[in-house]
This record gives structure tokens, C-alpha cells and sequence, in this order.
């Protein structure tokens, strides 16, 4: 089965409704993030904020500071767009804010460059106190916001307009801080994080029917970074690690990876696949290719570290 | 009779509140001197509705500051917390002492509000046009809670040039929120000019109002006119309330009075001398005049 992780995000939040401490902030694109879902259920701890993202990120620092856990979603590039609110009103309070920010990345396809988050985690990954959590099905969001639900401290989610496969079982347990290894392998470590993952796997089954060993890692909380989990999957993967993330190379996943790998004295030899440039439309499938981000491109990657050692 | 003892009950009320003024703007200027850097003049234009709020009108436990029944506030102008200190250290949030290590390293009191750091601040600011949009956020958890407690939020002239105030503004007037007053401290200059030569917010009363909030206009240095404004905001059903504030920045020490370079500037040991001298009223503002003035022109 395939899973937008917004929609997933939009059914978990119902869910977690029932507790009275859990407030939805809207700046009108419930429909887009799914959280209308929540509107209908519980209409009193609905706010309807308009197209007013910063003043949605103080108000729900707001609540939070008052006892309340609020959950205030957009698009990703215009809650990061919205940093100096993010930094101040969340970050520095440390308030119990959830910012979801949904449309990650160039994978939301023909709606082009003004709406494809690809500096978001950098930003986030920046403010001290923030956490940064990027699922990469529906199962793991449904799973991640339950956690999220009783996290303590000001977390940005980030969830995908696109469907997703499933690469997690249906009985997937979400840890906080700890990377899944999805897949064993032992000539190259494949890690990607959201609506890579799903291309890592191809990118693994692809590489083992011509006999490399690629081992698949979900880093699903960019921050705080699972550093041992990392480390140590690099070198069962033989000292090379690919990345891949829908996000520009720097500030990212592979940036996260490289920083961990690099402190530990890891000899692993690392490649970044990410993007490079502002995104365009088109169809995700295309875009991923000409970014140098599906699948294919991952292989690739893995099959040059290879060869180069 | 009756009528008559309130009545003089009030006119003590104002008195004390007065002198609670007066001797918070001496503390203020006591500790930014001491600090060396700091914002004298907008810290001397709150003094005022501070010390209303904090020494009568708020309902708050300086012996336990997380008390979930206590009133809100939130100090949007954040360069001017210290004014504010001075207020908590009075009813006893945190030692007087504490007051001379404002913008040290280590300090609880740091150069904008910590929410984190120090006891009493509800939420950090310092980066302008963002305290009004939490206020708003508190104000909707207190009627979700269907709760007593109410949040003030003081916000200044020059901040109401940014963007994200207007849609606190225009969020909170949709609402009614009837459990939060803002308070623009209209204290007409700001950092580099007068705020009418920088980017002219009048008709600002006139903003609010279309906006659906209740507003009252008083002047600020006024004790009973900041009274009245804050007992009427109480009343008011169904809206949020603004005061608008008429505020002189500086107020008190005539030579900083309206005057920028007395925004951003912290006075030296002897220039806090004559302000203080002036602020008690041991030297008329002439006198005080004419002995900053000596004392610029490098004489005793």
C-alpha cells in the first residue's frame, strides 16, 4: 500500500484528539495537510489563523506556554520560511510546539519551486532545543505522531505531499533518536530519510541481483541524530555510505551523516545525493531522476563506491 | 460615607502606585548603569502601567511563579524588560540583588526576557512583532480552559511597523478574546527618529478599532487614568481591549525625555546621578538640565 504521510499525519492527529491537551493550528490549508480531519472532530481546539504563518507559530507558542500541545501545520517551506518566529516564539521558549510541515521537498511535482521545502531541515536543524522527525510511510507517521504526542520540547515534522510505499512491517515500533536498519548488507550502507527511503529499498533490491550487498538505513529523527547508530551502520556497510534526501545537500541528511561520521574518526568514505539547486515542476518520478535522487541514481551511486575501492 | 472611603481609598491606591513608579524608574536606571548598555527610555515610559500591573492589578504568587491561576504578561518590547525586573524583585520573584547582574554572564537576568532563566517572564522576546501573537496563544488556553486568569501584553510604537502584530491584531479582534489587553506604549520615538519621521502608525487607535478590539486611549503617566483603563478592560464582554497608551519615552529624567539618542544608551555613574536626583525630586528638571548640560561640556 501507498501512503501520503500528510494524509497519515491528519488520521493520527484525530486519534490523539481525544486527550484535550492537543490544539490544531490552520493557515488555511487544512485540506492540503489533512488536518480538517481534526476540524470536524473537535471544532473548539480547531484555529482557523488565515495566511498568516508567523503569527500561527506565535500563537501556538502560545498555547504551549500555557499547558496546551499545539500542533501548527503548512507547507514546510513556509514554516521554515518563518524562522525568526520559529527561533524566538518556539526555539529559545522551548515550547511544546509540533510544527508540521507538509509538501516536503520536490516531490510534491507540478506545483514547482515556490512550494518545495528543500532548506527546511538545515534551518531547523540549526535551532538549538528543535528536534527534527521525517517519516518515511504511513504506518511510521501514524507511529511518530503518537510519540510526538507526548515528546517533550518543540519538534518540526516533516511529511510529503506523495504517496509512499510501505517499507515499514504493520506492527513498525517508533524510537525516537534511533535509526532503523531496514536491510542487512555489507558492501555499501544506503541511508535516506522520508520519501527516499522507499528509493533506497529499490535501489538495494536492484544491487543485489548483481551481487553487491547494500544494507538500507532510515533515518527518520534527523535531530538529534542517532550518531552510534550511524556510525556503526557504515561500517558493517563496508565504509561506504550513500545518502539520499529530497533536500539540498547542505544542511540535510547527508550533512548530518557526514558531521556524525567525520567526529567519530570514521574512515567510511561518504557520498551526498540530495539536491543542488531550486526545484521546478514536473512529475515527482521526473524530478527525482533529474535531481539525481531516485533510485537509479542511488544504484549508481552505490555501484561507482564500489568499484572505487 | 461609604462612597467617600473608596474614594480616599483610591486616592491612596494612586499614590502608592505613583511612588512604586517613581522608585521603579530609579531601580531601572540604578541597574542599566550598572550594566552599562541597556534601553533607558522606553523602560522610563512603561514605568507606569508596570507598576499598576505588577504592584496591584495582576494576580500573581511571586512565591510560586508556575501557579496555573496567575495572570499573563507578556513584554513584546522586549529591550525594555528591565523595567520589569525591577517590578518582580519588588514583590519578590527574585532577591534585589539579583537586580545588579542585569546583561552579566550567568545572569538570570539577561538583556531580553528568558522564560527559561528567570522567574516571573512568561515568554521570551526581544525580537520584535512577536509577543502579541503569544498573548493571543494564552488568551485562547485560558478560554479553552474556561479560565479566571487574563494575559496583558505590552507592546511599543515602533514594533507596531511589523507585520506579524497586525495579525495578532486581526486574529484576536476575530475572536473576542475578552481575557487579553494589549497595552501600546506609545512613547513616539524609537530608535533612530521619532517614529512619526521613521514610518507613521497613526491613526493607530483607529487600526485597533477596525480590527473589533475595544480600545481606550489615556495617558500613561496618568495612574488613574491607567487604572480606570485597566478596571474598564475587565468589563468588556466578548472583545479584547486595547489602551492605547500616550507615553513620553524617557519619562522623568527631562533630558532623555523624547529624546532618541536615549533610547539604546545607558547612562554613566554621573548621569545617573542627576537622573536619579531628578527622579526623587531632590532637583527640579531645570536644574537637571543644566547640570547634564555641565557635565557634558566636561564641566563638575
Amino acid at each position: 500500500m501507498a501512503t501520503a504521510t500528510r494524509e497519515a499525519f491528519g488520521d493520527a492527529l484525530v486519534r490523539e484528539g481525544a486527550d484535550p491537551k492537543h490544539v490544531v493550528l490552520d493557515g488555511d490549508l487544512m485540506k492540503s495537510n489533512f488536518t480538517y480531519l481534526f476540524k470536524e472532530k473537535y471544532p473548539d481546539r480547531f484555529i482557523e489563523v488565515g495566511i498568516a504563518e508567523s503569527n500561527m507559530v506565535g500563537v501556538a507558542a502560545g498555547l504551549a506556554l500555557s499547558g496546551k500541545v499545539a500542533w501548527a501545520s503548512s507547507f514546510a517551506c513556509f514554516l521554515a520560511g518563518r524562522l525568526e518566529t520559529v527561533r524566538m516564539s518556539v526555539g529559545y521558549n522551548e515550547a511544546n510546539v509540533r510544527l508540521a510541515g507538509t509538501h516536503a521537498g520536490i516531490g510534491i511535482g507540478d506545483d514547482g519551486a515556490s512550494q518545495m521545502a528543500l532548506e527546511d531541515v538545515a534551518a531547523m536543524r540549526a535551532l538549538p532545543n528543535m528536534s527534527v522527525v521525517q517519516p518515511s510511510d504511513g504506518v511510521e507517521t501514524e507511529r511518530a505522531v503518537e510519540y510526538l504526542a507526548v515528546h517533550d520540547g518543540p519538534v518540526f515534522l516533516r511529511l510529503t505531499r506523495q504517496k509512499l510505499d510501505d517499507v515499514n512491517p504493520p506492527d513498525y515500533r517508533f524510537e525516537f533518536g534511533k535509526v532503523v536498519q531496514l536491510r542487512q548488507g555489507s558492501d555499501v550502507c544506503l541511508m535516506a530519510s522520508g520519501a527516499t527511503v522507499q528509493e533506497a529499498v529499490k535501489a538495494a533490491t536492484t544491487l543485489e541481483g548483481e551481487g553487491i550487498s547494500a544494507a538500507v538505513v532510515n533515518v527518520h529523527t534527523l535531530k538529534p541524530l542517532d550518531v552510534d547508530g550511524v556510525v556503526a551502520a557504515a561500517e558493517q556497510g563496508g565504509g561506504r555510505v550513500i545518502t539520499v534526501e529530497d533536500h539540498n545537500v547542505v544542511g540535510g541528511l547527508g550533512s548530518a551523516v557526514a558531521e556524525a561520521l567525520a567526529q567519530a574518526g570514521s574512515s567510511a568514505r561518504l557520498d551526498i545525493l540530495g539536491c543542488h539547486d531550486f526545484g521546478q515542476s514536473g512529475s515527482p518520478e521526473e524530478l527525482y531522476d533529474a535531481y539525481g535522487i531516485s533510485a537509479e541514481h542511488v544504484a549508481e551511486a552505490a555501484r561507482v563506491a564500489v568499484a572505487r575501492s | 460615607m461609604e462612597s467617600l472611603a473608596r474614594e480616599e481609598d483610591r486616592t491612596q491606591l494612586v499614590k502608592r502606585l505613583e511612588d512604586e513608579a517613581r522608585k521603579l524608574r530609579v531601580t531601572d536606571i540604578k541597574m542599566l548603569e550598572k550594566a552599562g548598555s541597556g534601553h533607558p527610555g522606553g523602560t522610563l515610559s512603561a514605568a507606569d502601567v508596570i507598576a499598576a500591573l505588577y504592584l496591584h492589578k495582576m494576580r500573581i504568587r511571586p512565591e510560586e511563579p508556575s501557579w496555573p491561576d496567575r495572570d499573563r504578561f507578556v513584554l513584546s518590547k522586549g529591550h525594555c524588560i528591565p523595567i520589569v525586573y525591577a517590578a518582580l524583585a519588588r514583590v519578590g520573584f527574585f532577591p534585589e540583588d539579583d537586580l545588579w547582574t542585569l546583561r552579566k554572564f550567568g545572569s538570570p537576568l539577561q538583556g531580553h526576557p528568558d522564560r527559561i532563566r528567570c522567574p516571573g517572564i512568561e515568554a521570551a522576546t526581544g525580537s520584535l512583532g512577536q509577543g502579541l501573537s503569544m498573548a493571543v496563544g494564552m488568551a485562547f488556553a485560558g478560554k479553552l480552559d474556561a479560565a479566571s486568569w487574563r494575559v496583558y501584553c505590552m507592546v511599543g510604537d515602533g514594533e507596531s511597523q511589523a507585520g506579524q502584530l497586525w495579525e495578532a491584531v486581526m486574529l484576536g479582534g476575530k475572536h473576542g478574546l475578552s481575557n487579553l489587553c494589549a497595552i501600546l506604549d506609545k512613547n513616539q520615538v524609537q530608535q533612530s527618529d521619532k517614529v512619526v519621521n521613521i514610518l507613521d502608525i497613526d491613526p493607530v487607535a483607529a487600526k485597533w478599532r477596525d480590527f473589533s478590539w475595544h480600545v481606550i486611549e489615556i495617558d500613561g503617566h496618568d495612574m488613574s487614568q491607567v487604572l480606570d483603563a485597566l478596571d474598564e478592560a475587565e468589563t468588556v464582554d466578548g472583545r479584547a481591549t486595547v489602551i492605547v497608551s500616550h507615553t513620553i519615552k524617557g519619562k522623568g529624567v527631562s533630558w532623555m525625555e523624547l529624546n532618541p539618542d536615549w533610547h539604546g544608551k545607558a547612562p554613566n555613574a554621573e548621569q545617573a546621578a542627576i537622573a536619579i536626583d531628578e527622579l526623587e525630586g531632590r532637583i527640579s528638571a531645570e536644574e537637571s538640565q543644566a547640570r547634564y548640560q555641565r557635565l557634558q561640556e566636561g564641566g563638575s
